[in-house]
């Protein structure tokens, strides 16, 4: 063992209490830290996770970032034109399987179409408001997790009767209907069908389970008055990061806007990156906090051993070699305290993994935590760093003591 | 065998304080050869510590200089008098000043660990035999606190001859030791010039005391009143 690292050890380890206290108050940063970084993080990614499974990646809608061109703009090159009438259109992506046999083509995922309408159903003489999102059952197995929330039946069953429809347990229960009762279904448009309940759904979220129904595409096109087009083209790519990318050339190929679901919640990652920010401040605060026990304990170790430091000089010890020491001992003190913090932060983070929170919007779920290396490499450094800062000052000052002031005085 | 001095100190003066001056020591010449037992004497306050502290290197003149081996001193940087104390020159306080957490044996080879010339082996080896050669033989592994006043003393002894110096300084290395002890310390001092250093040359043991006894065994008697030499006598060569 080198004198520095023998002179250090043998200070931190011969004051055990001393010691202790300083890896305790950097363990329960690290450890801490660790904790609210896998909580943190663990919420966002549930969250995002969530977000990316419950809708589609890519959302291809009949709306345009900019309005067409009008034809007499197009036919006269013209300053100001005024007073023009726009041709009317109907709403709706038109030729809409000819669209997703092009995506399907090179989209790297699957592809489905919908059509939504706003709707009241009638049951025993009530009447409830819904929203009805009219579907290709096939296809949607494949862009949405509705397949594996059908409750007493399958997404089949919508081919199994005519004018079927699927409701939310919520709406079910608002309602008082089960499978197999009949409802009245009147759009907006005053269309109004006859549908038979084939199977209810539960996606865990109420604002969706007590609002929302499905039917096949025909019978949402009838009541919307829209026969042969669809509202959106929805679309699940297999790496969900690369939504952005693809969004961007289907809006290219096909001039209807194509929105990734990055670009949909721009607003909610945003608040993610301010959300992170503040936590590694705080994250860094604690291990700050922590580095002050640090440099307590150093600052008493070296005021203690002024005199030691003074014959180590005069023996012929370097100052840069006695700086060194008390820099290695809070290194020392610091690396104990990351590795028992690693220790307690991955404990916490299971523990806190454990509790169950129930909510009334919600199914009750266990706290989401996420394990990273990142975390425990970020705090172990930060608490190196603030270690190193701790001790250095400390150090510098028991590195500049002229050993003839203390053996004078020791005299 | 060369007779140049391993110290010599060429009109030397130590003055500290701001506002309020006071002179430590004050224009001493003194050449220090190889094979002399030097014993600096002098009433309380008279500097003579003081002028052991700039010959070893422990504090810079204010004027004049010190050449220790026949180098100047004055100008060198802080790290490169550590490594010039470190090589040539061996302490011994009044109080022992040996690092209590340590034993005997690694208290001894803490210049040698910070030398860094011989291995680990070569170190320890030669801590024992040094150890032995006080006396220490069985007492290698006690801490300090285990051991009395003059086995303390005989450690910081061994630990300043660890490196093998040309010249020890030695601030009143009696000053608390009982009669026996100050005896056995005093003794093996004197025998010290005897041997030669690692370098070949002789030996040099420079010591600062009020111990009348130790002066009078010493080959050269010098006496300090005011900061200045007062008597310069030859007893011995």
């Amino acid at each position: 063992m080198s004198l520095v690292a023998l002179i250090a050890w043998t200070h931190v380890s011969s004051r055990l209490r001393q010691t202790l206290v300083g890896v305790l108050g950097v363990a329960t940063g690290v450890g801490f830290s660790v904790m609210m970084a896998a909580l943190m993080e663990g919420s966002q990614r549930d969250f995002i996770t969530q977000l990316v499974d419950s809708l589609p990646h890519i959302s291809v809608t009949d709306d345009r970032r900019a309005p067409p061109m009008q034809p007499a703009a197009i036919a006269y090159e013209a300053a100001e034109i005024r007073g023009q009438t726009s041709p009317a259109t109907r709403p709706g992506i038109k030729n809409p399987y000819a669209i997703m046999a092009g995506l399907e083509g090179w989209v790297p995922g699957a592809v489905a179409p919908s059509v939504q309408a706003k709707a009241v159903i009638r049951f025993s003489g009530r009447d409830t408001a819904a929203s009805v999102v009219g579907i290709d059952a096939r296809r949607e197995q494949n862009v949405s997790k509705l397949a594996t929330q059908i409750r007493g039946g399958n997404l089949d069953n919508l081919y199994k009767a005519s004018n079927a429809i699927v409701l939310g347990d919520g709406l079910a229960k608002k309602m008082g209907a089960r499978p197999g009762n009949s409802v009245t279904v009147t759009a907006g448009n005053g269309r109004a069908i006859s549908a038979t309940v084939v199977a209810l759904f539960h996606s865990g979220v109420s604002q969706i389970d007590d609002t929302q129904s499905y039917t096949l595409i025909k019978t949402a096109q009838i009541l919307a008055g829209q026969t042969g087009l669809v509202n959106e083209i929805r679309v699940k790519i297999r790496d969900a990061t690369q939504s952005r990318d693809i969004a961007a050339r289907i809006e290219a190929e096909t001039g209807y806007k194509s929105m990734s679901w990055q670009e949909a919640h721009q607003d909610l990652l945003s608040a993610f990156e301010i959300r992170n920010f503040i936590m590694y401040t705080v994250v860094e605060a604690i291990l700050l906090v922590a580095s002050f026990g640090t440099y307590n304990i150093i600052s008493t170790i070296t005021h203690e051993k002024t005199r030691d430091i003074a014959i180590m000089k005069s023996l012929g010890l370097r100052a840069s070699t006695v700086r060194r020491i008390f820099v290695l001992e809070s290194v020392l003190i610091g690396m104990a305290g990351m590795l028992i913090g690693w220790v307690l932060g991955y404990l916490l983070s299971i523990g806190m993994g454990l509790i169950e929170i129930k909510s009334p919007f919600m199914d009750s779920t266990h706290l989401p935590i996420y394990f990273s290396p990142m975390h425990y490499g970020l705090a172990g450094v930060v608490a190196l760093i603030a270690s190193v800062i701790a001790g250095f000052f400390p150090a510098r000052k028991a590195a500049s003591v002229q050993p003839v002031d203390i053996i004078r005085g020791a005299s | 065998m060369s007779d140049a001095p391993l110290l010599d100190v060429q009109n030397v003066t130590r003055v500290i304080g701001d506002e309020v001056k006071t002179t430590l020591v004050a224009g001493v010449d003194l050449a220090v050869a190889p094979g002399e037992f030097v014993a600096i004497t002098g009433p309380s306050g008279s500097g003579k510590s003081s002028l052991l502290y700039l010959l070893g290197l422990l504090d810079v003149p204010t004027t004049g200089e010190v050449h220790v081996l026949g180098r100047p001193t004055s100008k060198l940087a802080e790290d490169a008098r550590a490594d010039l104390r470190l090589a040539t020159l061996g302490f011994v306080f009044q109080f022992h000043f040996l690092l209590p957490e340590f034993t005997a044996l690694e208290n001894v080879l803490l210049p040698m660990r910070a030398a860094r010339k011989l291995s680990e082996a070569q170190m320890k080896a030669r801590g024992r035999e040094l150890l032995a050669s006080l006396g220490l033989a069985d007492h290698a592994h006690k801490t300090p606190d285990k051991l009395s006043g003059g086995q303390r003393q005989r450690v910081a002894i061994a630990r300043a001859l660890a490196n093998d110096p040309s010249v020890i300084l030695a601030d009143e290395p009696t000053g608390n030791l009982d009669t026996a002890s100050s005896d056995q310390v005093l003794g093996i001092l004197r025998d010290l010039v005897a041997t030669k250093a690692a370098d070949g040359r002789g030996r040099a043991v420079v010591v600062v005391t009020h111990d009348l006894d130790l002066a009078a065994r010493a080959d050269r008697r010098v006496h300090i009143v005011d900061g200045r030499i007062a008597t310069d006598v030859r007893t011995k060569g």
